[in-house]
């Protein structure tokens, strides 16, 4: 009877708004935009979904997450199990509920949303996440039996702190090394404080090193040391979460012109090297006052935003294509719109300009219209003739892509490459041309997102337990 | 953390250089590779060449000038004292291989950059005439060690306090009016000294290898900030460097490059130096 009350009255709590910093406050500080759920707010969005019978949702999330169980859990206020729950499919709960692209995945299949707006299952899952780190009562799980086995992680972005996490569990040694001097890969040099705070991916950094991961930072494989030399080491498996750390530029005259930045170097300078902070950091940024980004996808809207953040009166995103294909997740156009950000589409730059000095003063661009779709499926743009026109500019950000930076990969033999420099490896078992090598994420599938890294690096770690206990033979 | 085991200053505290701990990079270096270090938290990521590395005792040398905030923050670290982060090595390695006669020139703390190379290409069996220099006699470094490391070695003043008075550009030309048989001028040093050597070797059509150093951040070939180039290609320095093809640099696209942080990098002195930022 109580179920069936409970059960009318969902279908008329209108989906949660989460509050948030105004605009016009967040473009003057580095904070988190969004404040995250209360748990009355929470209380009324876990009753909002109706626990399907054949939930859709669970196929939507490429890592399967019981998404009823959890948000059934929070409705019965029992937070952190909803937490637990979360983890046994995530590992990085707190970081998905932020990043993750849910209205192409688990909201966009969700029966709720076919009449009404879908459950909100990203912010649920932040808030539970959330909850349980607020409360420092992240569970120390069990660990199996020690099994002497080694394991090499290479690179700590969201591929390889899954693999970690799960092979630890496991009952092996797992030691990750990582080239940069901190840990998290894009999530900390790539993705702003302002998005996805770096306490909470520190947090899942500590928790691994607390149940027995040995971290090294400031190591680069394929220089310091090879893998074949973390083999002979005694690493009976290797895992390759190398991500796609190569920037890609447009190739045009005057790209090198001071102030023209590629997005990693502009992202990885603010966040990284905080010189958001200069001069407290040492690290120092070029603040430009009239800012162009250079592509549409979240790496463009994280650009922009930060250039508002560091002053821009003025900031445009130039993306050769129409709004309908920019890349970027809506949310984060969304916000860049209200924040300030303009957009200047159907435009490409065919050359920089720049003063005696070297900066850069503008760009000369063309107007391109839309033809026939490409390979993607999306409508090819074809530039138009005579349609050459200025725009003045202090700053570029490019951020058109990235690819497979080639440091480990050319000093590693029998790997397989493919023609764009990724490596091949299976899509169920992460399973690698080399024997006792493993690799995952952006490495494989060129750049992608979080929570398909994570999917590939517990496939991985399935897979190198799999090995490591069955005697190491079979391979592939 | 990397711990400091030895300090010896030069060239009146414009000149430091360490040996530190640092036995994972000691066992891999070559001769022409680089580390990146990191003070301290709120440092920045700087590149400094391996002037020397003892893999026995599982250390590494750096010699660095004293030229900002990051620097003067490095050289008020002494003895015991451990710096935050050391990353590499990074670079490719100097190609060394036997040619005949080499001449290995380096200007101001070029020279640091330039000790083992030099050395290594005495070992390769090469003949080694080594020309190094300085605006003045106190600020000349590592002439010992740049003696023992080549065949023959001259040093040059610009105001003539010590050694021949002039440019180590010029003693260059002399040696190559005199010989013919020089095989490859490798020049580190200052941008405007390797500007002007390529244009002279170009004259004389010899092979001339340089080593640039444009600002870098991660030095693992992920940002691109450390872009030079060559040839009309874009290369990154980091990754497909340091050493290149001297007759192929574009030059004024590098110092311009370089000079893009001078605001912020007076600010960030001033402010260490106990000078008031505005
Ligand atoms: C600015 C930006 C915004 C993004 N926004 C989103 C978003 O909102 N939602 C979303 O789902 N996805 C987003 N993405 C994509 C997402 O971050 C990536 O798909 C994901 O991080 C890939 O994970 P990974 O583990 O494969 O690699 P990475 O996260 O790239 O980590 C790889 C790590 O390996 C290290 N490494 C590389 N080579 C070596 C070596 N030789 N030795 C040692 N270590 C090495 C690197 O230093 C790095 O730390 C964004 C990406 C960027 C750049
Ligand atoms: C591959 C390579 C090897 C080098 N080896 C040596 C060496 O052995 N000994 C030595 O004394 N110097 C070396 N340098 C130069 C050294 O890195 C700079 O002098 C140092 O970064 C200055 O930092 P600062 O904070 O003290 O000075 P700042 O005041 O910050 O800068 C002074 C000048 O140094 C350069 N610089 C600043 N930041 C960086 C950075 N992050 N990366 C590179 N250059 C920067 C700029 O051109 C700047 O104008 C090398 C540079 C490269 C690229
Ligand atoms: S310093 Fe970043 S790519 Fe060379």
């Amino acid at each position: 009877m109580a179920e069936k009350e409970a059960k009318g009255k969902r279908e008329k709590v209108p989906r949660q708004e989460m509050t948030e910093q105004k605009p016009e406050d967040r473009v003057r500080n580095f904070d988190e935009v969004p404040f995250g759920y209360t748990p009355e707010q929470a209380g009324l969005e876990a009753g909002r979904c109706l626990q399907c019978k054949k939930p859709k949702c669970i196929d939507g999330c490429p890592v399967e997450i019981d998404i009823p169980s959890f948000i059934q859990l929070i409705y019965d206020g029992d937070f952190i199990g909803s937490a637990r729950k979360l983890k046994e499919q995530n590992s990085l709960p707190a970081i998905c509920g932020r990043v993750c692209p849910q209205e192409d995945q688990c909201e966009k299949v969700c029966i709720l949303g076919k009449k009404d707006e879908p459950v909100a299952v990203g912010r649920l899952e932040r808030f539970a996440a959330d909850w349980e780190r607020a409360q420092g009562e992240v569970e120390i799980p069990l660990k199996d039996p020690p099994t002497g086995k080694r394991i090499a992680v290479v690179g700590s972005g969201p591929a390889g702190l899954t693999v970690a996490g799960d092979l630890i569990k496991k009952g092996h040694e797992v030691t990750i090394f990582e080239a940069l001097h901190k840990t998290g890969g894009v999530l900390v040099y790539g993705i702003p404080e302002f998005r996805l705070p770096k306490a909470i991916v520190q947090a899942e950094v500590d928790y691994l090193a607390k149940i027995g991961v040995e971290i090294n930072v400031d190591y680069v494989i394929g220089s310091i040391r090879t893998v074949d030399e973390l083999f002979k080491e005694g690493y009976g498996a290797v895992f390759l979460g190398l991500g796609a750390g190569l920037p890609l530029f447009m190739g045009i005259p005057g790209e090198n012109f001071c102030g023209v930045y590629s997005a990693n170097e502009y992202l990885t300078r603010s966040n990284l090297m905080k010189a958001y902070l200069f001069p407290e950091y040492d690290t120092p940024i070029a603040r430009g006052k009239n800012v162009v980004v250079l592509g549409a996808g979240n790496v463009s809207m994280d650009s922009a935003r930060t250039a508002l953040r560091l002053g821009a009166e003025k900031v445009r995103i130039v993306y050769r294509r129409s709004r309908v294909e920019m890349p970027a997740r809506i949310e984060e156009i969304q916000r860049a719109e209200e924040e300030g950000v303009e957009f200047h589409l159907l435009t490409i730059p065919v050359r920089f300009l720049g003063d005696d000095n070297g900066w850069v003063t503008g760009m000369e661009c063309i107007r391109m219209e839309l033809g026939e779709p490409d390979e993607s499926g999306r409508r090819r743009p074809i530039p138009i003739k005579g349609s050459e026109f200025i725009i003045d500019c202090d700053l570029v950000v490019v951020a058109i892509g990235a690819g497979a930076n080639p440091l480990l990969p050319t000093t590693t033999s029998g790997l397989e490459l493919n023609k764009r420099g990724y490596i091949v490896a299976d899509q169920e078992t992460g399973k690698t041309a080399k024997k006792g090598v493993w690799a995952g994420g952006d490495i494989v599938t060129g750049s992608a997102t979080v929570i398909l890294a994570m999917g590939a690096g517990r496939k991985a770690a399935n897979s190198i337990h799999d090995y490591l206990m069955s005697g190491q033979k079979n391979w592939p | 953390m990397f711990k400091i085991v030895a300090k010896r200053e030069m060239a009146e505290r414009t000149v430091c250089e360490f040996k530190i701990e640092a036995p994972d990079i000691a066992r891999k270096a070559e001769p022409g590779q680089f580390v990146v270090i990191r003070a301290n938290e709120t440092g920045e990521r700087i590149p400094l060449t391996m002037a020397g590395t003892d893999p026995g005792a599982g250390t590494i040398n750096i010699i660095f000038q004293v030229v900002g905030k990051t620097t003067a923050l490095l050289r008020s670290f002494g003895e015991g004292d451990e710096i935050m982060d050391i990353i590499g090595p990074l670079g490719v390695p100097t190609h060394v291989e036997k040619l005949g006669t080499v001449i290995c020139v380096g200007g101001g703390t070029g020279v640091a950059v330039m000790y083992p190379i030099t050395k290594a290409y005495k070992e390769a069996g090469n003949h080694v005439i080594a020309i190094i220099g300085a605006r003045t006699k106190d600020l000349l470094i590592l002439e010992e060690e740049m003696k023992a490391a080549s065949h023959d070695l001259r040093v040059t003043t610009d105001d003539g306090s010590y050694g021949h008075h002039g440019f180590v550009t010029d003693v260059l030309k002399q040696i190559l009016d005199d010989r013919n048989d020089v095989e490859l001028v490798v020049g580190i040093g200052p941008v405007p000294m390797m500007k002007f050597l390529c244009k002279m070797t170009k004259e004389y059509d010899v092979k001339t290898v340089v080593s640039l150093n444009p600002i870098m951040v991660d030095a693992t070939g992920m940002c691109g900030a450390c872009r030079v180039s060559v040839g009309g290609r874009t290369r990154f320095c980091c990754v497909d460097g340091p050493e290149f093809d001297g007759h192929q640099v574009d030059f004024d696209e590098l110092v311009k490059r370089q000079r893009a942080y001078l605001t912020e990098e007076k600010i960030s002195m001033d402010q260490f130096m106990g000078g008031i930022p505005e």
